[in-house]
C-alpha cells in the first residue's frame, strides 16, 4: 500500500497527487509510468510519472477523472492510501538534443508531457510548450512549464485564455511563422495526437505521440495494449508507449480504445449509484489495515 | 481388514471422479470434480499392487513415493501420506488436479495395461485435500538460521517450490512478484473450475508461517535489477516464467473481441471479470455469442470452458491438427466436450473479420488434412485446396503458446539466453552462468508443466544450499 502525501486539483476533474514509492521514485526516468488499483475489486489503471523526488521517496501523478477507477481515484485525500502501486513500467523517453522542441499537450496531456518536455530542455533543447484545454479552467501546469519551457502558449477551443484555437492551429502558425522545428511531442486525446502528426508529416518534423491502449498487467503478458506501429503490432507497455507519430495506426488505437465502451458506463453508473458503499465502507475498511 | 491378493485387488474397477453436472457447471465457476469421499479413496487405494520396482515413481518428473503414500491411505493414515507426498512434491493439491497423469504416473502404472491405471492423482489431491481441510497444512520443521538470504523472482510453482525448500534449509528467503497476487499462472492462468484459488492461497499462507517474505507489484529488472539484487541477497532464484503471448499473424487479429489467452484468462481470474460490475475489470459481453478458441493445449481447453461459464451459446476449439496430438490433458479435453465445446479439427484460421465499428464477427478457416511426418515424427496438417470455411464468431482467444518475457534479460545483458530468449542453465544445478543466480521453471525450458516447475525450484534450491556453503567453489 502506497500513502498519499499530498492532493489537490489542478484542474476540474484533474487531481494530483504525491505519494509514497521510493524505489519507484530512484528509478523512474521521463516517460515511465506506473499501474496502480484503489481497492481490492478495482481494475488495474496505467498512469504516468509526472514527476519525482527520490530524496523523500514520492512520485506526482496527475489523475483525470474519466471514468469509474479514474473518479474513484480522485475522491482519495492526502493521509489515503493507494492498494496497489507498481513500476516504472515501459520505455524511458528517448532524449537527445534535437535543436527546438515543442511540447504539445492536451488535457492530461500536459501532465504525461510534462517531465519528457522537462528531460528535453535538460538535454540542451529549446522548449516551446503548447498546452491545451477546453476552456481556461482546464489549462493545467501553465506555471510549472514556464519554469522549463523557453516559450509557453496556453490555448483553448474557446478562446476564453490565451490562443483561441486547437493545439495543431498554434503548432500550424508557428511552422507558417517558419520558425524551425526539430522536434515535436504530442500527448493528448487520440484525434489530437493524429492531428498534430498530419500538420508535422509535410514539413518532415520528426513527432513522438505517447499511447494510451487498455492495459492489464503492463508488463507484456496479456497482449491487450497491442497498437500497429509500421503495419507491425507491438506492445505499448513494453515497446512504447512512446512511438512515431507517422508510423501509428491511429484507427486501430481509436477502435481498441472502445471495445468495453458500454461496460465503462454502467461501471460508472455503479459508481454513482454505490459511491458510499464503496468510498466508505471498503476504502475505509483498507485505511485501517 | 484382511490383507487383499493381488487378484482380489485387481477386480476392483478404477474409482470414478465424482464431478458436478455438466448442465450445472456451465453456469458456474465452482470446481468440476468433486474429489472422493474417504470410502472410495480408501477402496480406490486398495488397488495398488504395491510393485516392488514400482513404474509409476519413474514416470513421476519428481519421483514421488507413490506406492508408500497409497498404502497410507489404504491404511487410514492420511496423515502420514501427506507427509510422504511432501517428502518429493511441495504442492500435491495442485498437481493431483493438474498435472498429466496419463502421460506420467499412470501412464506407467502396471494397471495400465488394462486401461484402468490406480488414479494416482485422485489419491494425492485427496491426502492433501485431506490435510488442508482436516488438521490444516502441517508445517515442517526449519533448520537453524544460516544468515544467508535469497532472492526468489517470480511467485509461479516454480519460485514457490525453490522458496519452501530454502527456507526450511534455514536461508532468509524474499518472493518478489510482478503482479498483486502470488501464484503465477496457478492464480492468473488456470480457472477456479479446476484449481481453486483457495488451495494456492492456503499454500502461500503456509510459507509466509514458515517465514518467507513476499514482495508483491515489485518487477525485477525494472523496480530493481538482478544486479542490484545480488548486492542485497546471497543468491537470486528466477522463476519468472514464459508469459509474452504469441499471436496468429492473420488479417483481422487487432479487432475488438480477439483476446490472447493470457489477456481472457487474467482477465477472468486474476481480475475477477466473471463478477463484472462487482469488480470494476469488464470483459466482452459473451451472454448468447460464439466463441471461438484457437489451440489445443490445456490454455486452449480452459479458455474453451471459462467462455461457457461467461453465457457463451457456442463455444468452439479450432485446432489444426487432431485429437491425437492435443496437448491438453485427456480430462479437460473429456470435461470440454460433456460441456458442450465443440471440436473443429484440422482447421487452421486464416482471416477474422469485423463489421464496420471493428467487433469481430466472422472467422475464415482452411480445412487442413495430415501430411508426411515433420521433425517432430507428428504428421504435418497441410491445407486442402480450395476448402475455406467462413463462420461467424463474435469472440476469438488466441491459445497457441507463449514466449519468453524480455523483461529480466534485457536489463541483465550478462545473463546467457538461447535464441528464444529461455535462460540458459546447467541442467544439475540450475545454475546459470551469472554467479550466485539460478533459474528454472518456464523461463528455462519454455511453457511446460506444473510438476516440472516445481521439480526445477527444488534442483535448484539443493544447489543454491551448496552454493551458499562455499560459494568460492562454484
Ligand atoms: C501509458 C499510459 C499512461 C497514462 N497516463 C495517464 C495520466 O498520467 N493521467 C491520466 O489521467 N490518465 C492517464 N492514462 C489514461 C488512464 O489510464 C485512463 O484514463 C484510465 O485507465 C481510465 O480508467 P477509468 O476506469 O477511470 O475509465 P474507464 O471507464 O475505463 O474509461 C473511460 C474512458 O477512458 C477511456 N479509456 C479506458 N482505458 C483507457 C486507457 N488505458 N487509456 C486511455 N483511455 C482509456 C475509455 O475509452 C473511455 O472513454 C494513461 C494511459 C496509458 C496507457
Ligand atoms: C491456462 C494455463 C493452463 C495450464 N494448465 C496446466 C495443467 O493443467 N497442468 C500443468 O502441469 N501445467 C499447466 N500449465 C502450465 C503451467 O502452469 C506452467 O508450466 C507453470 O506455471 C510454470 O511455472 P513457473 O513458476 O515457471 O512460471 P509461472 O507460473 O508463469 O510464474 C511466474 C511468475 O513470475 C512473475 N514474474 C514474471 N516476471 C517477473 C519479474 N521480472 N519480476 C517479478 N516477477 C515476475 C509472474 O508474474 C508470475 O507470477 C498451464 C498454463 C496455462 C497458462
Ligand atoms: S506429482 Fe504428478 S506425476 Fe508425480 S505422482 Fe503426483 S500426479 Fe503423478
Ligand atoms: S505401478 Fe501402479 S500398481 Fe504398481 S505401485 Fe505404482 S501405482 Fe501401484
Ligand atoms: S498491458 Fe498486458 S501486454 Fe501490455
Amino acid at each position: 500500500m502506497n500513502k498519499i502525501v499530498e492532493a489537490r486539483f489542478l484542474a476540474p476533474e484533474v487531481k494530483l497527487f504525491r505519494i509514497e514509492a521510493p524505489k519507484i521514485a530512484e528509478k523512474r526516468k521521463a516517460g515511465q509510468f506506473i499501474i496502480l488499483r484503489v481497492h481490492e475489486k478495482g481494475e488495474r489503471i496505467p498512469i504516468t510519472i509526472a514527476d519525482s523526488n527520490p530524496a523523500d521517496g514520492t512520485i506526482t501523478i496527475i489523475v483525470q477523472g474519466v471514468g469509474k477507477t479514474t473518479r474513484l481515484l480522485n475522491t482519495l485525500n492526502a493521509g489515503d492510501f493507494i492498494l496497489d502501486v507498481v513500476g516504472p513500467l515501459g520505455k524511458p523517453s528517448h532524449i537527445e538534443h534535437f535543436g527546438t522542441a515543442v511540447s504539445i499537450g492536451g488535457g492530461v496531456g500536459t501532465a504525461i508531457a510534462y517531465p519528457t518536455a522537462k528531460a528535453l530542455k535538460d538535454a540542451g533543447n529549446y522548449v516551446i510548450s503548447i498546452i491545451g484545454g477546453r476552456s481556461k479552467d482546464y489549462v493545467i501546469l501553465e506555471n510549472e512549464m514556464k519554469q522549463i519551457a523557453d516559450e509557453v502558449y496556453p490555448t483553448t477551443d474557446d478562446g476564453s485564455y490565451g490562443f483561441h484555437g486547437f493545439v495543431t492551429d498554434k503548432l500550424q502558425q508557428l511552422i507558417d511563422e517558419g520558425r524551425k522545428i526539430d522536434f515535436v511531442l504530442a500527448i493528448g486525446p487520440i484525434p489530437m495526437m493524429e492531428a498534430v502528426a498530419k500538420v508535422t508529416k509535410p514539413h518532415n518534423i520528426k513527432t513522438v505521440v505517447s499511447l494510451n491502449p487498455i492495459m492489464v498487467d503492463g508488463t507484456g503478458m496479456c497482449g491487450g495494449c497491442r497498437v500497429v506501429v509500421d503495419g507491425k503490432a507491438v506492445f505499448a507497455c513494453v515497446d512504447g508507449p512512446e512511438f512515431d507519430a507517422h508510423a501509428v495506426d491511429f484507427d486501430i488505437l481509436k477502435q481498441r480504445n472502445r471495445v468495453y465502451r458500454s461496460e465503462e458506463e454502467i461501471s460508472l453508473r455503479d459508481l454513482e449509484c454505490n459511491y458510499d458503499k464503496m468510498f466508505n465502507e471498503e476504502l475505509k475498511k483498507q485505511k485501517e489495515q | 481388514m484382511a490383507e487383499l491378493t493381488p487378484k482380489e485387488r485387481m477386480a476392483i474397477p478404477r474409482h470414478k471422479m465424482p464431478e458436478q453436472d455438466p448442465n450445472e457447471r456451465i453456469k458456474n465457476f465452482l470446481e468440476v470434480n468433486l474429489g472422493y469421499d474417504e470410502e472410495t479413496a480408501r477402496r480406490e487405494a486398495e488397488r495398488c499392487l504395491q510393485c516392488k520396482k514400482p513404474a509409476c515413481v519413474a514416470g513421476c518428473p519428481v519421483s514421488v513415493k507413490i506406492p508408500d503414500f497409497i498404502k497410507m491411505i489404504a491404511e487410514g493414515k492420511y496423515k502420514e501420506a501427506a507427509a510422504i507426498l511432501k517428502e518429493d512434491n511441495a504442492l500435491p493439491a495442485v498437481c493431483g488436479r493438474v498435472c498429466p497423469q496419463e502421460e506420467q504416473c499412470e501412464k506407467v502404472c502396471v494397471l495400465a495395461k488394462k486401461g484402468q491405471p490406480v488414479a494416482i492423482g485422485y489419491l494425492e489431491r485427496w491426502a492433501a485435500d485431506w490435510e488442508r481441510r482436516t488438521i490444516g497444512l502441517q508445517i515442517a520443521e526449519t533448520k537453524l538460521k544460516t544468515g544467508k538470504k535469497v532472492a526468489i523472482v517470480g511467485g509461479g510453482p516454480a519460485g514457490l517450490s525453490c522458496a519452501g525448500d530454502l527456507i526450511q534449509m534455514g536461508h532468509d528467503v524474499t518472493v518478489f512478484e510482478a503482479l498483486h497476487e502470488i501464484g503465477g499462472v496457478l492464480i492468473y492462468g488456470i480457472p477456479e473450475f479446476r484449481l481453486p484459488k483457495e488451495i494456492v492461497r492456503a499454500e502461500v499462507e503456509g510459507l509466509k508461517k514458515l517465514g518467507v517474505d513476499f514482495v508483491t507489484n515489485y518487477i525485477i529488472g525494472l523496480t530493481e535489477t538482478v544486479d542490484e539484487l545480488l548486492q542485497r541477497f546471497d543468491a537470486v532464484f528466477l522463476g519468472v516464467g514464459a508469459g509474452l503471448p504469441y499471436f496468429l499473424g492473420v488479417p483481422g487479429e487487432h479487432l475488438n473481441g480477439v483476446y490472447s489467452s493470457n489477456e481472457f484468462l487474467t482477465r477472468v481470474n486474476l481480475m475477477r471479470a466473471y463478477d463484472f460490475p462487482n469488480a470494476d475489470t469488464p470483459i466482452f459481453n459473451i451472454k448468447g455469442k460464439t466463441v471461438v478458441v484457437f489451440g489445443g493445449g490445456n490454455t486452449a481447453m480452459d479458455a474453451v470452458r471459462t467462455s461457457l461459464r461467461l453465457g457463451a451459446k457456442r463455444a468452439i476449439i479450432c485446432y489444426r491438427r487432431t485429437e491425437a496430438e492435443m496437448p491438453a490433458r485427456i480430462e479437460e479435453v473429456h470435461h470440454a466436450k460433456e460441456e458442450g465445446v465443440e471440436f473443429m479439427l484440422l482447421y487452421a484460421p486464416v482471416e477474422l473479420r469485423g463489421d464496420e465499428i471493428g467487433n469481430l464477427r466472422e472467422m475464415v478457416v482452411q480445412k487442413m488434412q495430415l501430411g508426411e511426418p515433420d521433425a517432430s515424427g507428428r504428421r504435418r496438417p497441410v491445407p486442402i485446396p480450395d476448402a475455406i470455411e467462413t463462420i461467424p464468431v463474435d469472440v476469438a482467444v488466441v491459445a497457441i503458446g507463449n514466449g519468453s518475457n524480455p523483461i529480466i534479460s534485457s536489463t541483465t545483458p550478462d545473463l546467457k539466453v538461447n535464441k528464444w530468449g529461455n535462460i540458459l542453465v546447467d541442467e544439475h544445478t540450475m545454475k546459470t552462468n551469472k554467479k550466485g543466480v539460478f533459474a528454472g521453471g518456464d523461463i528455462v525450458t519454455g511453457g511446460a508443466t506444473v510438476i516440472l516447475a516445481m521439480g526445477a525450484g527444488r534442483k535448484a534450491a539443493a544447489a543454491i544450499d551448496e552454493y551458499l556453503k562455499n560459494p568460492d567453489l562454484w
